[in-house]
């Protein structure tokens, strides 16, 4: 394909845009993780190491973190280390950052990847069932009682519900692990925790969408056919909703991550969340900088995944909003 | 300002009021109830579990746990308030402000809100707790600055409708200045959506505000707060859960109440009264069957409840229909002349009931059969072809699926044999088979509505009702449509209901002609009568009114004056009576029959025109 013709193609374009706006975005998440440790009041390395340290380890220290050095060159210092996979060293137990990274980050995708999944799930059957039984203003009785459960829930905060949860569930009835990751039963919780709020607010606007595609011309053809409910519903009205549903359903995704931070705090899931929980406890700054750089590339990158798959599902749409 | 609470009588409107109005009580009241209690260290009861002096148990200094819950009531709210009125006024004043800069400015607005619209408001909250550094102040800030972005997005698309009215422009033409337009012609007009979503807004920085302080970026000892309280028992809830429990019931109580109200106000809960149910109509047996018809409806009469009272949008209609017979029903909109077809063809809406004195198909008692019998006939019996192609076919599935799912359905065709009768059915209506592969929005017009017709062929129906199938499309392709009907007759020798508000079109390829006014027939004539055979007095303004070649440019179009009767009151006499030129007194009060002129011919009028009079 020549170069004009590339330029030309919707998808180039699409994709081209939509990188720019991800690497704008990369410059805040970068600038704003290095100014960070610069603008915490007082001493970091003096927080971190205790008001008894000598002050020769904490100018040693301060020297170690390139925090004597000249602001630009310490920018550029920190991007070429990022560049060469450096995250920097944690004040407290002078571990290379980039190790906790390693071991921390697939456990936090995964709850939250799961929890994502999860939230669709039950969302869209659950959305699509309610919209044919209220279709057309019937049973104003289970429309009420929908919007006053989903109203209710869409309020539950992850956290509370981690901790109710782990009240309830597992140290009451010890149905469940109450602490860490091992075994297919510790993600339960965790991840019920994580997407019960998100399924309530898209159980809610797949709702309103089927409903729209439910009094669409077509779904009266549908009728006209004698075709199964079944057969209407699932491939008739919900294809013309995933669209729709799936927009609103990534637009939860960066708030589902960042609720990953308290969730596993409480319980106790070693994910890139609980290490930021515990480093902000203890002042270690690096840990929190690089914590902050990798929750906030993922929420990112998360985004930029949505909006391609979205754009493949329908290609139409993707171009025409950008 | 009244605030949108349409429906205040609602329970979901007065359990909000109550949570709220106890959050509130608690706030105030709290501290001066149960502070100094929530203060007193007890070395001989610390760490306890719940106990009839301690219900939630105890914490390390002995306090008791519940006391410090309800005390902290005030601090959550507060801060909470304090960062959501920061942030809402601060987000509030970016996003009008697009509305008063020059463009320049305003892309580069619009560009940052967007930005930092990238990130999860509790992870930039986060982050600036860190940055202002931990403490009540800080993780307010905190919290204020993190909602700035979605508060300005929401004014600026707000502000940006305001900024295309006229009112606008014209304070712009009068010179005033930037901040007075601001204050005066954007804010006000943006004030009540934002109230609301600020109203909302605060029960999320009261989550958020419990979550930075568990943890540890809130509120710091000796201070406490809902989420660190929580943080503290979350230390012991293995050995006991009631001391974190106290505060995320707290934290979750509040959150729902401020849930509840957003719903409130935004009027998600709104109290309808209930739809009218309908009951299902009772199998009955329809009247005795005519030899020879395909379709044969008497007394057809449909009932629609409104949320005024129920209306009878079809009253006493019979139609019958023979063998390779092409029938017209004409009328305007709102005759009825659609709700007799999909009463016809038992599509009506749920929550239309419907009654008649016979319904058969080919023969067969629609009328006595059980819904699922009725499926089974009409599946074969009878095809559909809807108005508007463009919207009748789905857009997301190729034509193959929708040509073939009939016959898969209710015939049990193999995939094979379903995709070799489709071509068929697609060459029938001059189609190439690659249309197969295609989807609808690949199509024009004509070809959607040819594809339509060849669905309805796929179940080799002997009855197809074409509801208006040219009104949306242009004058050569709808005498293409009206010429394929006309061979599909000929060639399946199908029966057509062709239903159009066109009575010249109807008049071209019908054989036999129904006029439908109000929701009754008022004149059944063979086709070939229309231009100078009617004998009612509106068929004849119908007909009067279609423009020809030679009718003379320069006078207006005579149109059929006056509207159709209020459907929820009708009058006792001729519907047509207010409207009819020649109206007597009897026509008032009382509804002429449809009565046979001759053998072809029937009409429902007390005067109907005279023939010759009409032709000369």
């Amino acid at each position: 394909m020549s170069l004009p013709h590339l330029l030309r193609n919707p998808w180039t374009a699409f994709l081209g845009r939509r990188t720019a706006r991800l690497l704008l975005s990369l410059g805040v998440v970068l600038t704003a993780s290095f100014a960070m440790i610069r603008l915490v009041p007082g001493d970091p390395v003096r927080a971190a190491l205790g008001v008894d340290a000598a002050p020769a380890l904490v100018a040693a220290r301060r020297h170690q973190l390139g925090l004597d050095a000249p602001f630009l060159s310490q920018y550029r210092d920190y991007l070429s280390g990022l560049a060469h996979g450096d995250l920097g060293t944690s004040l407290v137990t002078g571990t290379p950052v980039a190790e906790l990274v390693r071991t921390r980050l697939p456990a936090t995708l995964e709850i939250a990847g799961l929890a994502f999944l999860v939230t669709l799930a039950v969302a869209l059957p659950c959305g699509l069932l309610a919209a044919v039984r209220t279709r057309d203003g019937r049973h104003p009785r289970s429309e009420l009682a929908f919007t006053a459960l989903t109203a209710g829930l869409a309020g539950v905060p992850d956290f509370v519900l981690a901790a109710g949860l782990t009240a309830f569930l597992a140290v009451g009835l010890q149905l469940f692990p109450v602490a860490g990751s091992a075994g297919v039963e510790s993600f339960v919780l965790p991840v019920l925790a994580l997407s019960l709020a998100p399924t309530a607010v898209l159980v809610r606007i797949v709702r309103v969408e089927a409903l729209k595609v439910l009094s669409e011309d077509y779904l009266r053809t549908a009728r006209s056919k004698r075709l199964s409910p079944a057969r209407r519903y699932l491939l008739h009205a919900a294809p013309n909703m995933a669209t729709a549903a799936l927009t609103v359903a990534g637009s939860l995704l960066p708030a589902l991550i960042a609720g990953t931070v308290l969730v596993e705090k409480v319980f106790a899931w070693p994910g890139i969340g609980s290490a930021l929980a515990q480093s902000v406890v203890t002042q270690d700054y690096p840990v929190v900088q690089a914590m902050v750089l990798i929750l906030g590339t993922t929420v990112l990158l998360a985004g930029l995944l949505v909006d391609v798959l979205l754009a493949l599902l329908d290609p139409r749409s993707a171009i025409r909003e950008s | 300002m009244s605030l949108p609470i349409r429906y205040p009588r609602s329970p979901m409107a007065w359990a909000a009021a109550a949570m709220l109005a106890s959050l509130v009580v608690l706030a105030l009241a709290g501290p001066l109830l149960w502070g100094a209690a929530a203060d007193r260290p007890d070395p001989t009861a610390v760490l306890q579990g719940p106990s009839a002096a301690h219900p939630f148990g105890t914490d390390s200094l002995g306090r008791d746990v519940l006391d410090r819950v309800l005390t902290a009531t005030r601090p959550s709210l507060l801060l909470a308030l304090a960062a959501v009125l920061l942030g809402a006024t601060g987000g509030i004043l970016l996003g009008a402000s697009t509305a008063v800069v020059g463009r320049r400015t305003r892309r580069l607005l619009a560009g940052l809100i967007n930005l930092l619209l990238a990130f999860p408001a509790l992870l930039v909250a986060m982050f600036l707790a860190v940055v202002f550094g931990a403490g009540a102040g800080g993780a307010m800030l905190a919290l204020a600055v993190s909602s700035v972005p979605g508060f300005a997005r929401l004014a600026q698309t707000l502000a940006a409708a305001v900024a295309g009215t006229d009112h606008l422009a014209s304070a712009r033409v009068l010179g005033l200045r930037r901040h007075r337009l601001l204050w005066r012609h954007v804010l006000p007009n943006i004030a009540e959506p934002l109230l609301l979503s600020t109203t909302t807004a605060a029960g999320t920085a009261l989550v958020a505000l419990a979550g930075l302080s568990f943890l540890g970026l809130g509120v710091q000892p000796p201070g406490y707060d809902w989420g660190q309280l929580l943080n503290q028992g979350l230390d012991r809830i293995y050995a006991e859960p009631l001391p974190a429990l106290a505060p995320g019931l707290a934290v979750l109580y509040a959150a729902v109440a401020f849930q509840l109200l957003g719903e409130v106000l935004a009027g998600g809960v709104a109290r309808r009264s209930p739809a009218p149910r309908t009951p299902a109509a009772p199998a009955s047996t329809s009247g005795p069957a005519a030899a020879g018809l395909v379709l044969q409806v008497e007394d057809l009469t449909v009932e629609l409840p409104t949320p005024d009272g129920v209306i009878r949008p079809v009253r006493g209609v019979s139609l019958s229909l023979r063998p390779g017979e092409i029938v017209g029903l004409v009328g305007e909109s709102g005759s009825g002349k659609s709700l007799t077809a999909l009463a016809v063809a038992d599509l009506l809406p749920d929550r239309a009931r419907i009654s008649r004195r016979t319904h058969r198909l080919l023969g067969a008692d629609l009328a006595a059969m059980t819904p699922k019998e009725r499926e089974r006939h009409l599946a074969t019996g009878l095809a559909m072809i809807f108005q508007n192609p463009a919207s009748a076919l789905n857009p997301s599935l190729r034509i193959a699926t929708q040509l073939t799912e009939t016959v898969r359905t209710h015939r049990g065709a193999s995939r094979a044999q379903a995709l070799a009768e489709a071509s068929d059915a697609l060459r029938r209506v001059a189609l190439p088979p690659a249309v197969l592969r295609a989807r609808p929005h690949q199509l024009s017009g004509g070809q959607r509505q040819r594809v339509m017709i060849a669905a309805g062929l796929m179940v080799r129906p002997r009855l197809i009702i074409a509801d208006e199938p040219t009104t949306a499309l242009d004058v050569t392709v709808q005498r293409q449509i009206t010429r394929l009907l006309s061979e599909i007759r000929r060639d399946t020798s199908a029966a057509v209901l062709f239903i159009s508000h066109d009575v010249a079109l109807v008049g071209e390829f019908c054989d036999r002609v129904l006029v439908m006014y109000a929701g009754t027939i008022v004149e059944s004539l063979p086709a070939d009568r229309l231009p100078t055979g009617t004998r009612h007095p509106y068929t004849r303004a119908l007909v009067a009114s279609v423009p020809d070649l030679t009718a003379d440019r320069d006078r207006p179009l005579p149109t059929v004056e006056g509207a159709l009767p209020e459907p929820l009151a009708p009058a006792p006499g001729c519907p047509f009576e207010p409207r009819c030129p020649r109206r007597r007194d009897h026509c008032a009060e009382e509804a002429p029959p449809l009565e046979d002129l001759d053998a072809v011919h029937r009409v429902a009028c007390w005067y109907p025109v005279a023939a010759e009079v009409f032709a000369s």
